[in-house]
This record gives structure tokens, C-alpha cells and sequence, in this order.
């Protein structure tokens, strides 16, 4: 039995009285391409968020790689108004900033592209290898890392090589086609060299053509790198085709999981996408 | 690679010239003439401004405490430098001051800039988690607190309360402030072009993107706040070499406007920009308008308008014509390099040809 590479306990996220994400717990095993899918504002974002530490969720706790990263129950004024259960389970608060989550191995795409506008294509890679750096800002000033330097370099080239965008290395990034920045995004995130990636609707705006390009990529990507990906997406070709597991949640629950073809004949789910069928 | 390195040479050739330049004007020139003078205050102007730049135009920090970081390291530079011998004179009304010992100027200068550099620090601590206009309130707010703790009269032993404080070591030579100068910009420039300044401004571009990247933001926030300081520190103590005396009065929130309209101007994220607005910003309205704060006769004709304080009205017409022509400051986010324009008069050519 394979590890688990991620874990969400009991997640829940509230803002206010609203109640974004409600006890939501699954796993994502090594190795695996798992989807998290639902209508829109279910909550698919914010539990993203909630791993990778730009928000703090409620309460629940994930683990990665078996230790837990994220943990929190609720405290302050959220103690009176807390929907969820469990709220005494995870006493503990451990509470990260995005950048602690990334260093650990969990990298991850935005669903609105967030490229750094005023940079290159090839300096927007480059950024991302500045977590793995050994220098001090010293050495780094006065070219004494220039071992590094250059190695940093090489990585970014050959993710952009990967990604079939080295040709385009010394244009805006913000000069790109869409389908080309989602790529850089990409090529970025892989940079950081996770072991664990998170996508945020990454065929979003794309036509089927790309959108199956895009599978093709993503499964590519996973294979070369070894790694795991826990994707969001909205195109479900694209999701039946590529994932071998999908969670499905509809206003912040857990309404449905289980493999593709599981889900396709999944009565709740239906009803979560198309509605009630009037009588 | 082979592009950059020859970018290199000619960058230091032109240095070079400039020094060599600098030398002869100086020689063939009275000292008291009004370019030497407007060349060594351009030249600290543009240290400062560039390490104004570091912060608002290359990190995206919004800071307005500049002028409090140039009043710690000249006040630093000037108590630590100021003779033995001097010091019954100067603090007169305090029995000679506690400091009873004097540094060489050099070391004075970069004391000068570890102290600005640690005020920094302990300043940054809190005031970094802030965002843009509250940033600079701030920083603002900081910078009027220093300068109303130095003139407090509790600290008159230390810092002469609101008197001068004069006689310390000066420069005579316009070479000294160039040479100190080229030095801070080159590293400021060496630290922005690190992997550490592409940090700074992927931090600028996007913050969430930037910490999803892996870059603790309040590190390089702070990295960039104390270096910028520590640059402005020693702009400080250059400047009180420049004016012989100073006294915290001086150092108001318009000096931090002044080294911010040249950074604006220069263009936010452009250190030759910086540099070239700080020339032309110190010579039109200490030179070249002088002019017009005097009556004028062409032959009988009174020149209406012309009187005392009419060139800062004309500064200011000029200076908005420059804003509104030059939206993002003459230079851009660009560098001035001499490669940059052979490529453009290539690129000139190539197109006439086509």
C-alpha cells in the first residue's frame, strides 16, 4: 500500500457565519492524480487555500507526508460562531505561511494567473528556484553563489525546455498567448521542485483541442517528475480522463467520492451540476 | 553572456572618464564654482535616491522615512567625527557632550550607515506587516519622531539638542562624495541584479505569487527596508560632510519629498534614472533657475513675474510637464547601459532599411 501523501481531517473554513468549506476530509495517496470538483463557489479554492497556508482554515488539520502542517479549531469570536464538528479534536495550532508549505515540497498553479508581470519569461522561472538558494544576500551580491547561480539558471532553462517555452525565454511573460502563460505557470511551480502538486483549473478558458493537450501534459509532467497532483478543474473530460480518484463537494461538503466512472453515475452528483429535475 | 561582460567593460571605462573628467574640471575650475558644488550634492542626491528606489521602486514598498534614516547616519557621523578639541566649543551648553573621543571619517561614514541599517531593523519589525499608504504613514510618522528625539533637550549631551553640530572632518575634493557614491550605487545595483533582487521584485509584481514561490516575504521585506536604510544612512553622513554643519531641523519630510519626486521622475525601478533625476533635479532648482528669483531688465523693459520665489513655480510647471509626458519617469523601469542604445540605433537602422 502506498503512502499518503496528503491528508485533510475534518477542514473547515468560515468566514463569519458563512461556512466555505464543512468538514471535509480525503486523502491523496503517492503517486496519484487526484480532482476535487464541484459547481461553482463550492468551496473547491478555498480548501486549496487552505492547504498551502494563505488561509487558516477553522478547524481540521492536513498532514503531508504524515505530519501534520496545517492544524487549527476554533478560537476567539469564531467559538461562538462555529457551524461545524469536531471542534475540539485538534488542540494543537500550527499555522504556516504559503512560503514554509512550498519549501516543505507542495508547489502550486493559481486559477487566475499570477505571473510576475514586469518579468521574463526565463526570470519568472528563475524566481522560483530562489527557495532552494544557499547563499546569504552577501555572498549572493557579490557573485560568491555564482556556482549556484548558474545551476539555478540550468534548472530554469530546462523547465521552460520541458514546457516548450525556451524559445520565448527573454519575452514578457504578460506577452504570452493564454495557454502558453498557464504553462509558465507551470513551468514555475515545478521549479520549486515539489513532490506534491496542486493545479488550480488549469485548462480554465481553454477549447477542447488544448484542454486535451493539457491531460496529455499533465499526466507527462507527473511521470518525469515523479510526482503527485491534486488537481481542480471544471472540464470533466479532462477530469475523467486523467484522475484516478475524484472528491466531489457541493456548498463546502463532501458529497460524493470514489473512481471516474463512479462518479459520472453518481445520482447527488448530478443533481449538484444539473439540478433537482421538476416533477 | 559575451553582450553582458563587454556592457561591463564600457561601464567601467565611462567610470573611469567620468573620474579622470571630474579631476581635470576640478583643477582648471575655481572651487567655488557653482557646478563643482551642484555635482557633489547631485551625486549624494543620487545615492539616496537610489536606495529610495531599492525599497519603493524595486520591492514595491511604499516608504516615506528617508529622511529620518539620512538624519540618524549624520547625526551619527558628525558625533562620532567631530575633533577632540572642538567638542567645548560646539556643545556649549553641555559641558562638552559624553562623547569624548573621535573617529576617523571613514569609519564615522559607515557607522553611520549600521546605525540607520539598526533603526532599521527594529523600525521594520512592526511596521513592514503594513501595506502601501498606511506603510507610509508609518515611516512618515517614524522619521518625525527622530527628529523631534535628537532636538530633545534630554539628550543634549549626546546630540547638541536643537544647536548645530559643525567642525567635523568635510570633503574639499568633488572626487571623494563620486567615489563613495559609485561604490554604494554599485552594490545597491550588484544586490538588485543578485537572486535576492529578483526576489524583491517578485514581491513588487505579486505577493501571493511570491510567497507561493517559496519567498518568505517579511525576510526580504525587511532585507530590503535595512539596506535601504543603511544606504540612506550614509547618504546622511555625506550630506553633513557637504553642508559642513547640520542641525535636525533641517531634515524635514520635504527632503523625503525631494528624494521621492527624483525617484518618480527617475522611474520607479531604475537605478541610472535615479541617478540622472538627481543631477537634473539638484541643478534646476539650485543653478540653473536661480535667475528667476531676481528682478530683470531687458534694457527698460521690466521683466514682469520674475521675483523672489518664482522658481518654484516655474519648478513646478516643469515638473508636472515631465509627469504628464513621462508617465512612469523619464527612464522607465529601463537602464541606461551603452549597449542598450547602440541596439537602439541598430534596431533604427535596420528599420530604415527595410
Amino acid at each position: 500500500m502506498p503512502d499518503k501523501m496528503l491528508e485533510l481531517d475534518d477542514i473547515t473554513m468560515q468566514f463569519g457565519g458563512v461556512v466555505a468549506v464543512n468538514n471535509l476530509s480525503m486523502f491523496i495517496d503517492e503517486g496519484e492524480i487526484v480532482a476535487l470538483i464541484g459547481p461553482n463557489g463550492a468551496g473547491k479554492t478555498t480548501a486549496f487555500n487552505c492547504v498551502t497556508g494563505v488561509y487558516k482554515p477553522t478547524n481540521g488539520q492536513v498532514k503531508y507526508q504524515g505530519q501534520v502542517i496545517v492544524s487549527n479549531h476554533p478560537a476567539g469570536k469564531m467559538k461562538a460562531l462555529y457551524a461545524g464538528e469536531n471542534r475540539d479534536k485538534y488542540p494543537q495550532v500550527v499555522d504556516p505561511t504559503p512560503d514554509k508549505i512550498t519549501r516543505m515540497g507542495i508547489g502550486r498553479t493559481f486559477q487566475n494567473i499570477r505571473l510576475f508581470k514586469t518579468q521574463t519569461v526565463f526570470e519568472n522561472v528563475l524566481i522560483a528556484t530562489h527557495l532552494h538558494r544557499t547563499s546569504n544576500p552577501l555572498s549572493a551580491a557579490f557573485r560568491i553563489n555564482w556556482r549556484e547561480e548558474r545551476r539555478m539558471r540550468e534548472l530554469s532553462l530546462e523547465m521552460l525546455d520541458f514546457v516548450g517555452l525556451a524559445a520565448m525565454k527573454d519575452e514578457l511573460a504578460t506577452s504570452l498567448p493564454y495557454g502558453k502563460q498557464r504553462r509558465l505557470e507551470i513551468a514555475r511551480a515545478l521549479a520549486t521542485k515539489p513532490k506534491l502538486l496542486l493545479l488550480d483549473e488549469p485548462a480554465a478558458g481553454m477549447n477542447p483541442q488544448e484542454t486535451a493537450d493539457l491531460g496529455r501534459f499533465i499526466v507527462e509532467i507527473k511521470e518525469r517528475f515523479g510526482l503527485t497532483i491534486f488537481l481542480i478543474e471544471h472540464h470533466m473530460d479532462l477530469v475523467m480522463d486523467i484522475s484516478e480518484r475524484i472528491y466531489v463537494i457541493d456548498f463546502g461538503k463532501l458529497i460524493a467520492h470514489g473512481e471516474p466512472h463512479e462518479i459520472q453515475d453518481n445520482p447527488d452528483v448530478i443533481t449538484a451540476y444539473l439540478g433537482v429535475e421538476d416533477i | 553572456m559575451k553582450t553582458k561582460k563587454q556592457g561591463l567593460i564600457i561601464g567601467f571605462i565611462l567610470l573611469a572618464l567620468l573620474f579622470v573628467g571630474l579631476y581635470i574640471l576640478e583643477n582648471t575650475l575655481s572651487s567655488s564654482t557653482m557646478l563643482l558644488t551642484i555635482l557633489k550634492k547631485g551625486v549624494i542626491y543620487a545615492l539616496i535616491a537610489v536606495s529610495m528606489n531599492l525599497l519603493n521602486g524595486f520591492t514595491g514598498l511604499f516608504s516615506l522615512g528617508q529622511a529620518g534614516f539620512m538624519l540618524i547616519g549624520a547625526y551619527t557621523y558628525a558625533i562620532l567625527t567631530i575633533p577632540v578639541g572642538m567638542r567645548s566649543m560646539i556643545y556649549q551648553y553641555y559641558d562638552g557632550g559624553i562623547v569624548q573621543f573621535a573617529m576617523p571619517a571613514l569609519v564615522g561614514i559607515l557607522c553611520a550607515g549600521l546605525l540607520a541599517a539598526f533603526f532599521a531593523f527594529l523600525v521594520g519589525l512592526p511596521v513592514l506587516r503594513l501595506k502601501s499608504d498606511y506603510l507610509a504613514i508609518a515611516t512618515l510618522g517614524f522619521a518625525e519622531i527622530i527628529r523631534a528625539i535628537i532636538q530633545y533637550e534630554g539628550l543634549g549631551p549626546l546630540t547638541n539638542g536643537s544647536n548645530l553640530l559643525r567642525r567635523f572632518p568635510t570633503f574639499q575634493s568633488v572626487l571623494y562624495p563620486f567615489a563613495a557614491a559609485a561604490i554604494c550605487i554599485g552594490v545597491i545595483v550588484l544586490l538588485i541584479n543578485s537572486t535576492y533582487g529578483r526576489a524583491f521584485k517578485a514581491i513588487r509584481d505579486d505577493e501571493v505569487a511570491a510567497e507561493a514561490m517559496g519567498i518568505n516575504l517579511f525576510f526580504h521585506k525587511q532585507l530590503s527596508f535595512v539596506m535601504s536604510s543603511f544606504f540612506a544612512g550614509i547618504g546622511g553622513a555625506l550630506l553633513a560632510m557637504y553642508q559642513g554643519s547640520i542641525q535636525a531641523a533641517t531634515f524635514k519630510s520635504t527632503m523625503t519629498y525631494e528624494i521621492l519626486l527624483i525617484v518618480v521622475i527617475g522611474g520607479m525601478g531604475s537605478v541610472t534614472g535615479s541617478v540622472i533625476a538627481s543631477f537634473l533635479f539638484v541643478a534646476s532648482s539650485e543653478w540653473w533657475l536661480r535667475f528667476l528669483d531676481n528682478e530683470m531688465f531687458i534694457g527698460s523693459f521690466h521683466m514682469p513675474l520674475l521675483r523672489s520665489g518664482f522658481r518654484m513655480v516655474v519648478f513646478s510647471v516643469i515638473i508636472m510637464a515631465v509627469v504628464l509626458f513621462y508617465r512612469r519617469g523619464i527612464m522607465g523601469d529601463k537602464e541606461f547601459s551603452p549597449t542598450r542604445i547602440r541596439n537602439r540605433l541598430l534596431n533604427r537602422k535596420a528599420g530604415r532599411n527595410a
